[in-house]
């Protein structure tokens, strides 16, 4: 069989951002609570 | 497998709902191109992460204060936050500029030369002669003032004493003949600046 001269195409990775962000962004939006009193809201981070 | 299928809107109405894995899904499908968008323009990982995770935190405010429009374009929506925020990351930079720091000390990064190019000293030189003949069409009282005052330096004390009237007379002098100039600067159509 014929040999491949040709270099193999370099990988592609996927420009993401890290899983450390991620998980960050996740646990932020589980404890950020927003409650309206008065038409005002308010936040509170319940961690 | 109902949850991947769901469209944008379906994942936002459940996370608003209080489903946090809707979030989740939201962002890993459009992480990639968000996060590549980010980057594309601050070539900087670091920073990309830092308004990647500050976008995201906006968005999870707004929807949790119910404050989001849903019209189908959650991504576009999204998209538009990022580009705000990498506006105002190059806004901040350009009023704290950065200390670059590549590994070798440059002291050009430090030291700039604040000295006239060539170009800009010969428009310079031509503006300053400009100016030299506009001032002669002023009356010959205000020329005097203005001549004393700003090309021999004198104060106001020193050009009423040389002149012979009080100080506000010679304020008042140098006052319209700065008025005056300006109208003959217009008047010739002329663009005096560098």
């Amino acid at each position: 069989m014929a040999k491949l001269y040709s270099a193999s195409p370099e990988k592609v990775t996927k420009m993401t951002p890290k899983k450390e962000t991620i998980d960050f962004l996740l646990n932020y939006s589980k404890a950020l609570k927003v409650e309206t009193y008065n038409k005002m809201p308010f936040e509170s981070i319940l961690n | 497998m109902e949850h991947i299928e769901a469209n944008d809107a379906f994942l936002v109405k459940s996370y608003i709902d209080g489903n946090e894995q809707s979030l989740s899904i939201l962002i890993n499908r459009h992480q990639h191109r968000i996060y590549s968008f980010i980057f594309s323009k601050v070539f900087d990982k670091d920073v990309a992460e830092d308004i990647f995770q500050d976008t995201f935190i906006k968005v999870i405010r707004t929807l949790k204060r119910g404050k989001y429009n849903e019209e189908g374009k959650f991504l576009p929506w999204v998209m538009r936050i990022a580009h705000n925020l990498v506006i105002d990351h190059f806004r901040k930079n350009k009023r704290m500029p950065k200390f670059e720091n590549s590994g070798d000390f440059n002291i050009f990064s430090v030291l700039s030369d604040s000295g006239l190019n060539a170009e800009k000293q010969i428009i310079k030189d031509q503006i300053e002669n400009d100016v030299k003949e506009l001032i002669k069409e002023l009356p010959e009282d205000q020329l005097e003032v203005l001549v004393m005052r700003i090309y021999k330096n004198m104060s106001f004390k020193e050009i009423s004493e040389r002149t012979g009237v009080s100080i506000n007379t010679a304020l008042g002098r140098m006052r319209y003949a700065l008025i005056n100039l300006r109208k003959v600067i217009d008047k010739h159509n002329l663009v005096l600046t560098n």
